[in-house]
């Protein structure tokens, strides 16, 4: 019951395509909720059957324990926050906002106080009286979301409701956002395929990728221990290299890298064989040549904040390694020999 | 090109000004010869007095008007009154154009929806087959309808065959059976633009209506409905205005009580018995009649478009 939303084995289908595979998920209430995927991974098709505008072809959808699965859209207690927003091009934006009010049968003034208050919220009172083509992109993205919100839904759902601003305004958002989330108590669900957005603004995220549920987690368990393979190239960057596991203890592994070098990492696998090991670049730093691995600078990549080095080890396998552009940081010379150091769960074998 | 760049506005402008006349010149014909000239003829006709076999003599006269508007009795000795006559005829015309256009409205608007909904690949396809009837000739398809609906005509018959009815239905000459012509006449009018306007609609809006607790019938009063409405609009003026002037569905369907001004007018101008100025008035008024209904729509136009 402490759960908003429940999806149990959810299957849809459109004639030969089939857009999501046995898909469960839980999602708690009050909790800011992102589906994450590349495109075509069945995000939309998720949160549209929540929404109610798509039948389920199998399996259940329960709302605070109830199945709504066959619900009509117009019964069920959730709103959404379209892409391209779908305001209603005819009518005020005060209108907008108080639509879902006046449907619930509220009467005007209770309804007009209402509206004026969640547009004072996303901060457009002065726009009240305007068309929605007399706004900007952004502002009525914020109308969008003020008329999603004046019912007070059980659930929010939003699909990719930043992909049409700008970087800028995009960042200012995400943080309203979130901020708009923890002040209603309104559960979320954000559809993304933005890693960083999906990284920054949740609770917890489901990375999808072609129909299924990959992992369910917080950022830091999706980043810091993916479960495979798609995760970890998914989810921010990564050096993927093939290894031999030379022996697994729980959950920890041996691992002989390529050029001979072994190490011990944390294991989402436990079968023995060839294996992909995922490697963050910001958890490799450069030592003086000594101890440990050993590899030769290719490149040194000049991004600002930071300095991507492409090294080789021995044996040609190529990694990147990055670090701060800090004052004191020695930016090591093309062909230059050096150390490698592998920071504590810098490293992790996953399964395919 | 590039020696012209520092002055490129002004030498533009230049060549569009000179450009002006010839490239105007096809528009300014087409207008003049096809809608000015005719309108000024009739205008010019309607003010002058009767040939008895036809045509006019050129001298001035509000004897057509006179006709139209003022009642002096049989003899033209009594005093004068409104004459209702030809009121009346501009009176069922109305009506049965606006039934007609109703008959069109309550049929063009599911079709233009189920059409537009439709996959886009097989949107062709059903446009192509609402034209289909509109490549025979208008004449024959009215007198076709005429032999359907007759006293012993196919429709009848099913009918009679099928035990509805135990006499056959008198459809022929009357006002029914002028709408059913005028509407069959000039359905696609009405589904083409509604068509346009259901296709250019953005169904997320119902999506965003029903998610927003709308039922059905909300999101189409609502939503849909306020947002196709120029279509409709358009689609009704289309149907309505030809109906009005219409004369070959009133005239083979609707027997000798059921003529329209179309009618009307037409008589005028048949060489036996016509009344060129009587008859160019009648035009004038029907056109003014349009005229006025089309300001409105332009000014309900000017509104939705100024929200
Ligand atoms: N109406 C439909 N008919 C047939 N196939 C569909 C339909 N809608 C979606 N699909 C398919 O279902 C799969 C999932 O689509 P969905 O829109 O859920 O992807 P998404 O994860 O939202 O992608 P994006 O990030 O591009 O929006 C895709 O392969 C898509 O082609
Ligand atoms: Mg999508």
């Amino acid at each position: 019951m402490n759960n908003a939303i429940d999806i149990r084995m959810v299957t849809k289908t459109y004639g030969t395509v089939t857009a999501l595979k046995a898909v469960s998920l839980s999602i708690m209430d009050n909790e800011f909720f992102t589906l994450l995927g590349p495109s075509g991974c069945g995000k939309t098709t998720l949160l549209r059957m929540i929404a109610g505008f798509e039948d389920v072809t199998q399996g259940d959808i329960l709302l605070f324990g109830q199945n709504i699965a066959t619900l009509d859209p117009n019964l069920r207690p959730v709103n959404t926050v379209f892409q391209q927003y779908a305001l209603f091009p005819h009518m005020s934006v005060i209108d907008n906002v108080a639509f879902g009010l006046k449907m619930k049968g509220l009467d005007l003034p209770t309804r007009t106080a209402r509206a004026g208050e969640m547009l004072e919220m996303v901060h457009l009172s002065s726009f009240a009286d305007r068309l929605p083509a007399q706004l900007s992109g952004g502002q009525q993205q914020r109308v969008a979301l003020a008329r999603a919100l004046a019912p007070q839904p059980k659930v929010l759902l939003l699909d990719e409701p930043l992909s049409a601003l700008d970087l800028k305004l995009r960042q200012a958002m995400r943080m309203e956002l979130k901020q708009l989330q923890q002040d209603t108590g309104i559960t979320f669900i954000f559809v993304t395929h933005d890693q960083e957005e999906a990284l920054t603004m949740s609770n917890r995220i489901a990375v999808m990728s072609a129909g299924h549920v990959q992992q369910i987690g917080t950022p830091r368990d999706i980043y810091e221990t993916p479960v495979n393979r798609f995760v970890a190239d998914f989810i921010g960057e990564t050096n993927l290299l093939e290894v031999d596991v030379a022996s697994i203890a729980g959950d920890r592994a041996q691992v002989i890298l390529p050029g001979g070098h072994a190490i011990t990492c944390s294991t989402a696998t436990h079968d023995a064989g060839r294996h992909h090991l995922s490697i963050r670049p910001e958890r490799l730093t450069l030592v003086p040549l000594g101890a440990g691995m050993e590899a030769v600078v290719d490149q040194v990549i000049y991004l600002g904040t930071d300095l991507q080095v492409l090294v080789r080890l021995d044996g040609g396998t190529p990694l990147q390694v990055r670090i701060q552009n800090a004052a004191r940081t020695q930016v090591p010379a093309p062909g230059s020999r050096i150390g490698l150091h592998l920071e504590e769960g810098a490293a992790r074998l996953l399964a395919d | 090109m590039a020696g012209a760049a520092p002055d490129s506005g002004t030498s533009a402008e230049t060549t569009y000004r000179s450009a002006r006349v010839p490239l105007l010149l096809p528009t300014w014909l087409v207008i003049g010869i096809f809608l000015i000239l005719p309108v000024a003829l009739m205008a010019v006709y309607s003010f002058l007095t009767k040939e008895m076999r036809g045509g006019v003599i050129w001298e001035f006269s509000l004897a057509a008007y006179d006709q139209f508007f003022i009642n002096r009795g049989l003899f033209g000795d009594e005093p004068p009154s409104l004459e209702w006559t030809y009121i009346s005829v501009f009176g069922r015309s109305i009506a049965q154009a606006a039934t007609a256009t109703t008959l069109c409205l309550l049929i063009g608007f599911p079709t233009a929806w189920f059409i537009a909904t439709r996959p886009p690949a097989t949107r062709g396809v059903w446009l192509f087959l609402i034209t289909v009837p509109y490549w025979v000739n208008l004449l024959i398809r009215t007198v076709s309808l005429r032999f359907l609906i007759r006293e012993n005509g196919p429709l009848n018959d099913a009918l009679l065959g099928t035990g509805l009815i135990s006499e056959p239905l008198a459809m022929i000459n009357t006002n029914f059976a002028v709408q059913l012509g005028l509407f069959y006449s000039y359905l696609p009018f009405m589904v083409l633009p509604i068509y346009a306007a259901v296709e250019r609609y953005n169904f997320t809006l119902s999506e965003a209506a029903a998610d927003l607790y709308a039922s059905r019938w909300v999101i189409l009063r609502e939503i849909v409905l306020p947002i196709v409405k120029p279509g409709i609009i358009a689609g009704c003026l289309l149907v309505f205005i030809p109906s009005m002037g219409a004369f070959l569905a009133p005239n083979l369907l609707g027997g000798a009580k059921n003529f329209m001004i179309g009618s009307l007018i037409e008589e005028q101008f048949k060489r036996s018995l016509g009344n060129w100025p009587f008859g160019a008035a009648v035009s004038m008024i029907l056109m003014s009649l349009v005229l006025i209904l089309l300001m409105l729509y332009a000014r309900s136009m000017a509104k939705t478009e100024a929200r």
